[in-house]
């Protein structure tokens, strides 16, 4: 079932696989551990005190925010009002254009007790905020963000093939062995198998879930072109709304027809984040799952009337559920600082891995793999004892 | 190397591991409090075994 030839390719895919992806891992590594306490972080940066404890339905209208954001930048189009979970925080999400990644973009931020504005900065502006899209796509956009997708990929092929390889090279060692009297390379090669070994899991549902991650932006599309269309049939040749219901009134209507739901945000008719006829409120649940779960209700802009309030696809539940497993932001701090070592764990496996590579150009590992296979190419039985010549 | 691969010896810890982080991983999402706190000392098992390998090739 193992020969020699089977894997001396596991491990020439587990080198390159490796390589290719290593400098973009080190970046989401290193960038990715500040941000596992990006809330914690933030609130010691600029700490907000609010008039009351996190709300279901916020005391001040939503329209009164939107009203309020709107008289300070009158020439902005509103894009959406949204609510936060942890936090009796309302924000009004603005821009010259019809997306979030629109020019003159701006956030404005409001006490839900008392409508006053809180004191945030913009968007895209802090640190947390600037090394956030390093990791999530070298500050390229949807480009960037599928490379690093593609290097996620590389990253799960790569730990596949690692304990494909693993086997062999530790058939012959007590499992955590690290020799330390020997040679450094030695020592570095034992190091990387136990920490990429024991660390396994992890990375692969970190990495799993940063592909889920990088693709959001094509998995939405695709949602919106499956799920539109025909909601827009009935309105051929209407012009976009004109008169239009205020943010609240969609939000009740979405309450009303999923009374069990919780009203997270609100986006205004807009021909690419919603539909031109509609407000597509956010709801989810109440549940430590399902409020991971969200579920679109599209309110007709003009009349009130709830035109689909359907769960997602499943691509997006995955997408929903890969978030959290993704950020460790799921489980209190204790859960952010297991995190967090486990990610240095990873770094620590990269490097030995890179020192591995550099140590010899060509490795006793690969000239033995060789000999073996060409051992078996001459009908030979013989079997290779990696773990002695690693 | 076909014939006798000692599977059980080579994965056997590494598979341990891998469940107990999975059941880690899995028990945050699943709920709070009680979940939080098993999914806190599920993975922590695994860094805690490094530690343990590490302190002991030091020892040597």
């Amino acid at each position: 079932m193992m020969s020699a030839r089977r894997v001396r390719t596991w491990y020439r895919l587990h080198k390159w696989t490796s390589l290719l992806c290593t400098l973009f891992l080190l970046i989401s590594c290193l960038t990715g551990l500040p941000l596992i306490f990006h809330d914690e972080i933030d609130h010691l940066v600029s700490p907000v005190h609010f008039a009351g404890p996190p709300v279901d339905i916020p005391p001040v209208s939503f329209n009164a925010v939107v009203l309020a954001a709107k008289r300070q930048n009158p020439k902005l189009r509103t894009l959406f009002v949204s609510m936060e979970d942890d936090e009796p925080q309302l924000n009004v999400g603005m821009a010259n254009g019809l997306t979030v990644q629109s020019k003159g973009r701006k956030l404005l931020t409001y006490d839900a007790y008392t409508g006053a504005p809180v004191q945030s900065h913009q968007p895209g502006t802090t640190l947390m905020d600037k090394l956030l899209l390093l990791h999530r796509g070298l500050f390229a956009g949807v480009a960037g963000e599928l490379f690093m997708g593609l290097m996620a990929l590389l990253f799960v092929i790569a730990l596949i093939t690692g304990v494909l390889v693993y086997g062999p090279f530790m058939r012959r060692l007590d499992f955590g062995t690290v020799r330390r009297s020997r040679s450094r390379r030695l020592h570095w090669f034992d190091l990387h198998n136990l920490l990429g070994i024991v660390t396994l899991s992890w990375a692969l549902v970190v990495g799993a879930t940063g592909i889920m991650n990088a693709l959001s932006t094509p998995l939405f599309a695709m949602w919106r072109a499956s799920a539109v269309p025909q909601l827009l049939a009935s309105y051929a040749n209407r012009p976009p709304a004109q008169t239009i219901i205020t943010p609240d009134q969609a939000a009740d209507a979405a309450r009303h027809a999923l009374p069990q739901m919780k009203v997270t945000g609100i986006i205004f008719p807009n021909p690419v984040m919603s539909t031109t006829h509609h407000f597509l409120v956010y709801t989810k649940g109440r549940t430590p799952v399902t409020a991971r779960l969200f579920t679109p209700v599209l309110v007709d802009a003009e009349t009130g009337t709830v035109a689909l309030a359907k769960p997602f696809p499943w691509y997006i539940r995955t997408l929903e559920v890969s978030r959290p497993l993704h950020f460790g932001d799921y489980g209190g701090l204790p859960l952010k600082v297991i995190w967090a070592a486990f990610d240095v764990t990873t770094v620590l496996v990269l490097l030995s891995g890179v020192y591995l590579w550099l140590s010899k150009k060509r490795t006793p590992v690969e000239e033995e793999l060789d000999r073996f296979v060409h051992l078996e190419d001459l009908n030979s039985s013989i079997s290779p004892e990696l773990g002695a010549h690693a | 190397m076909t014939q006798s691969f000692p599977f059980s010896k080579v994965y056997g810890v590494a598979a341990v591991l891998a469940c107990i982080t999975i059941c880690g991983l899995l028990s945050a999402l699943l709920g709070d409090g009680l979940w939080d706190a098993f999914s806190w000392c599920a993975l922590a098992i695994p860094l805690v075994v490094i530690v343990m390998y590490l302190i002991k090739s030091y020892r040597r």
